[in-house]
C-alpha cells in the first residue's frame, strides 16, 4: 500500500521523561499491555517514565455518556496536569486512546476559547487549591513506541514473519477513532492513512493489510455498547470489518484503542456462536493485538507475561507461525503461578486444549 | 507608444494582448511556463460543444505571433506595480500599466485524503481524464478497459473543510462532458456522477445534462462519496449517501474520476501585498466593482483578466480579456 501522505502529519514526541496516565479500561481487557509498556520504555530502552498512582480517570467514557459535563472533565484533566506540574515532568503520555482524545479536545478548546481555561483554572483552584500549566507535550502510548519502532527493531528477537517461510506477516492495523479522526493532525499519518501502527508492523518486518473497511468504526463507539439495546449495531459494525478483512488472511490485527481491541477480539466469539461463522486460519478467529503486545513479542516477552491468555480468540496459532517459544501448560498461571481459570472451548478458539495443564482437573 | 505587461500568458493574458494591440498599446506578456496556453494546453475538448481545445489555443497562439506580440516565457514574476514588473530573476520590467491575467490552480486531490488519490491508482482527476483523451483511450491503471466508471463532483469546491468555500463553476458541466466522452469511447460502461447540485448555468448546458441522461444513459446521484478505498481484486469501493432516495450506498468501481476545482493562486497574497490589491475571502483576486468595473483592480495602472479573480469558462475568460485591455488602454490614453 503507497502510504505518500503521513509525513504531512507529524507532531512533536519528547524523547524522554514522560508522565504516564493510565486508562480505566485496558487493566481489565489488557492487563499485561499497559505494564509491558513500562518495562519497554525503562527496562529496553532505558527511559525515564513516571507511573504515578495518584491520577485518576479523565473521566472520558462519563463524558462521551452526557455523565459527565465539560466543565468537570476539563477541571479533571486540569488536575491531572497539576500533578504533571507536582513532579517536574512536562511530557504528558496517554495510555488510552478516549483519553488521549479528551486531552486533545480539551487543549485545543482552551487555545481556541481561552475564556474556558481560565474558568477551569478557578474551579481547580476552589476544588482543590491547585494551578497547573499545560503539558510541553501530548502523546499517546502507541506514539511513543512509534517514536521508537526502529530503536525497537535494532533490539529485536524476533520479527514480524513467518518463521517456516520467511514470509511477511500479513497485518490488519486498526486505529481508536479519538486517535486522529477528531483532530487529524494530533496522530501521526493523520485519519485516513495513519501510520503510527503500520510504521511499526514495517519496522518489524510484517505487512499491512489494506481493506475496504479499513476505515470503520471497531463497533464500540460508546452508546452502541454502553446502551444495551444497541448493542446489535456494535456487533453489525465488527461483522462488517472482519467481513472486509477476511478475504486478505490477515495473520493478525493489532489496534492503538482498547475499545477496538476488545471488540474486535471477543466479538469474533460471538459471531461464531450466533452464526457459525470464523474468519482466521483452520476455522478459528484472527488474533487481536494491543501494539504493547506487539511490541513485546518482537522485543522476547513472554507471551503470557504479556497477558496473552486474556484474548478471547487464542493466539497460538501466530505465536507458533513467528517461532515464538512458550509454555502452553503455563497460560493460564498468573505471575504468582496461580491458576486464573480458562474458558470453555469455543469454534473461534484453537488452543491444543489436551496440552493444557489444567489445575482444575 | 505606451506598454503594458500582462501577466500570464492563457487565454486570457493571449487575448488581452491581442485587444492591446488592436486599441494601439504595446503589449508585453510574461509566462511562467515555457509556453503559452495555460491550463488549456492540457485539455482535449471544451463544453458545451466539443470543440478541441487545440482550436481555440492554436488559434489564439497564431493570433499572437501574426502581431509579432513580445512574449518573455519561463519567466516568473515576484512582484509588481503599474509601473513596473520585478522579476524572480531580479530583473525588472518598466511598464505603464500591468494586466494580471494569472488564472487559478488547480485543487490538489491529495488533500482530500479520504478518496485516495496518489496512493490508489484507479482513482484520477479530471485532468488525467482529459490526458486520457487526449492519448484516445481511457484505461485502468493496468491497461485494461474500466466497466464501471464513477465520476466524483466538488472535489475542493463548496467544501469548508478545506478552505474552499466557492463553486468552481465549470466543474458540473465537465463531469457531464467528460461522462458522455467516456461513454463515447466506452460505450458498454456503466457511468456514474456523484453530485450535491448540478449548476448547469450556461448556454447549452442543461440541454448537455439532459442528453447525458437520456440518450448516453448516465447515472446521475445525488450524494456525495464519503471514501474510496481499495477492494481486494483491485478495484475502488465507494461509499456515498444517495440523498433522493434517503439511502446509503456502497459500490465498486474500475476508475473514480474526481473533478477537482480551482483555487485561488498562492501568488495572489503576495501580488496583493506588493500592489496594494485586495483579495476576496475566497484568495482570488478582488475587482474594484462586480458590476461596473469588474476588471479592475482598485490601483491605478493594474488590471484584472480572467480566472484570477473567479473561476471562469474560457469563453467568459476570452471576453473578459477584451474589457480588461479597453479598460486598460483608455487608462493609458489618459495617463
Amino acid at each position: 500500500m503507497k502510504r505518500n501522505s503521513w509525513q504531512d502529519y507529524q507532531k512533536q514526541i519528547a524523547d524522554d521523561h514522560y508522565y504516564y496516565a493510565r486508562s480505566c479500561i485496558r487493566q481489565n481487557f489488557f492487563p499485561g499491555s499497559e505494564r509491558a509498556f513500562i518495562d519497554i520504555l525503562t527496562r529496553d530502552l532505558g527511559k525515564d517514565l513516571l507511573d504515578d498512582p495518584k491520577h485518576s480517570s479523565c473521566t472520558g467514557i462519563g463524558y462521551h455518556s452526557d455523565i459527565v459535563p465539560l466543565e468537570t472533565i476539563m477541571t479533571v484533566v486540569a488536575r491531572q496536569f497539576s500533578l504533571m506540574n507536582e513532579v517536574g515532568y512536562e511530557n504528558f503520555v496517554t495510555s488510552c486512546i478516549t483519553s488521549f482524545g479528551i486531552y486533545t479536545e480539551i487543549l485545543a478548546t482552551w487555545q481556541e476559547f481561552p475564556e474556558t481555561e481560565e474558568r477551569t483554572r478557578e474551579y481547580l483552584r476552589k476544588a482543590t487549591g491547585r494551578e497547573f500549566t499545560k503539558p510541553a507535550s501530548l502523546a499517546h502510548t502507541s506514539d511513543i513506541v512509534f517514536h521508537f519502532r526502529d530503536d525497537i527493531a535494532a533490539r529485536a528477537k524476533r520479527r514480524l514473519v513467518n518463521a517456516a517461510t520467511g514470509e511477511p506477516l500479513r497485518v490488519v492495523e486498526h486505529i481508536g477513532c479519538h486517535y486522529a479522526k477528531i483532530f487529524p493532525k494530533s496522530g501521526i499519518g493523520g485519519s485516513e492513512f495513519p501510520y503510527v501502527l503500520a510504521g511499526m508492523v514495517e519496522s518489524w518486518g510484517g505487512e499491512c493489510v489494506d481493506y475496504p473497511e479499513r476505515r470503520h468504526c471497531c463497533g464500540f463507539g460508546f452508546r452502541n455498547y454502553l446502551v444495551q439495546a444497541n448493542r446489535g449495531y456494535s456487533i453489525a459494525n465488527s461483522h462488517k470489518k472482519l467481513e472486509s478483512m477476511a478475504p486478505y488472511k490477515p495473520d493478525f490485527i493489532v489496534a492503538n484503542c482498547p475499545g477496538c481491541a476488545m471488540f474486535l477480539d471477543k466479538w469474533q466469539y460471538t459471531i461464531a456462536e450466533m452464526e457459525g461463522t470464523t474468519y482466521g486460519e483452520n476455522g478459528h478467529g484472527i488474533p487481536v493485538l494491543t501494539y504493547e503486545e506487539m511490541a513485546g513479542l518482537v522485543l522476547g516477552y513472554d507471551p503470557w507475561e504479556l497477558g496473552m491468555q486474556m484474548h478471547q480468540v487464542d493466539v497460538e496459532p501466530l505465536l507458533d507461525k513467528m517461532g515464538v517459544e512458550y509454555d502452553p501448560a503455563a497460560k493460564y498461571l498468573g505471575r504468582n503461578g496461580k491458576f486464573i481459570g480458562k474458558p470453555d472451548t469455543a469454534a473461534v478458539n484453537c488452543g491444543q486444549s489436551e496440552l493444557l495443564y489444567d489445575i482444575k482437573e | 507608444m505606451k506598454k503594458a505587461i500582462v501577466i500570464g500568458g492563457g487565454p486570457a493574458g493571449m487575448q488581452t494582448a491581442l485587444q492591446l494591440a488592436r486599441r494601439g498599446v504595446e503589449p508585453v506578456i510574461v509566462e511562467r511556463e515555457n509556453a503559452l496556453g495555460g491550463k488549456l494546453r492540457n485539455w482535449h475538448r471544451l463544453f458545451p460543444t466539443f470543440t478541441p481545445a487545440t482550436d481555440v489555443l492554436a488559434e489564439l497562439r497564431r493570433r499572437v505571433d501574426e502581431k509579432g506580440i513580445e512574449v518573455h516565457l519561463s519567466t516568473e514574476v515576484e512582484s509588481f506595480t503599474a509601473k513596473s514588473v520585478k522579476l524572480s530573476d531580479g530583473r525588472t520590467m518598466p511598464c505603464d500599466a500591468v494586466v494580471v491575467t494569472t488564472g487559478f490552480t488547480l485543487f490538489d486531490a491529495r488533500i482530500k485524503e479520504e478518496y485516495g488519490y496518489g496512493i490508489y491508482d484507479n482513482v484520477v482527476t479530471s485532468t488525467d481524464l482529459e490526458r486520457m483523451f487526449n492519448e484516445g483511450r481511457v484505461v485502468k491503471a493496468d491497461g485494461s478497459q474500466p466497466r464501471r466508471i464513477a465520476f466524483l463532483h466538488c472535489v475542493g469546491s463548496r467544501d469548508e473543510k478545506v478552505c474552499q468555500q466557492h463553486c468552481s463553476r465549470v466543474c458540473c458541466v465537465t463531469g457531464v462532458k467528460q461522462a458522455i466522452e467516456t461513454k463515447q469511447l466506452l460505450p458498454e460502461a456503466d457511468v456514474f456522477n456523484f453530485y450535491m447540485d448540478i449548476r448547469m448555468f450556461g448556454p447549452g448546458y442543461e440541454e448537455l445534462y439532459r442528453e447525458a441522461q437520456q440518450q448516453y444513459g448516465i447515472h446521475f446521484v445525488r450524494g456525495r462519496i464519503s471514501e474510496a478505498a481499495a477492494t481486494h481484486d483491485g478495484r475502488i469501493r465507494i461509499k456515498a449517501e444517495d440523498t433522493l432516495t434517503g439511502r446509503p450506498l456502497r459500490m465498486s468501481v474500475d476508475l473514480l474520476v474526481l473533478l477537482i476545482g480551482m483555487r485561488a493562486n498562492d501568488t495572489n497574497a503576495a501580488f496583493a501585498a506588493g500592489a496594494g490589491l485586495t483579495r476576496a475571502a475566497s484568495g482570488f483576486l478582488q475587482p474594484e466593482n462586480l458590476f461596473l468595473d469588474s476588471v479592475r483592480s482598485g490601483v491605478e495602472g493594474i488590471f484584472y483578466a480572467g480566472a484570477v479573480t473567479a473561476p471562469k469558462t474560457v469563453g467568459e475568460t476570452v471576453n473578459e480579456a477584451i474589457a480588461a485591455a479597453d479598460a486598460a488602454a483608455e487608462y493609458l490614453s489618459k495617463n
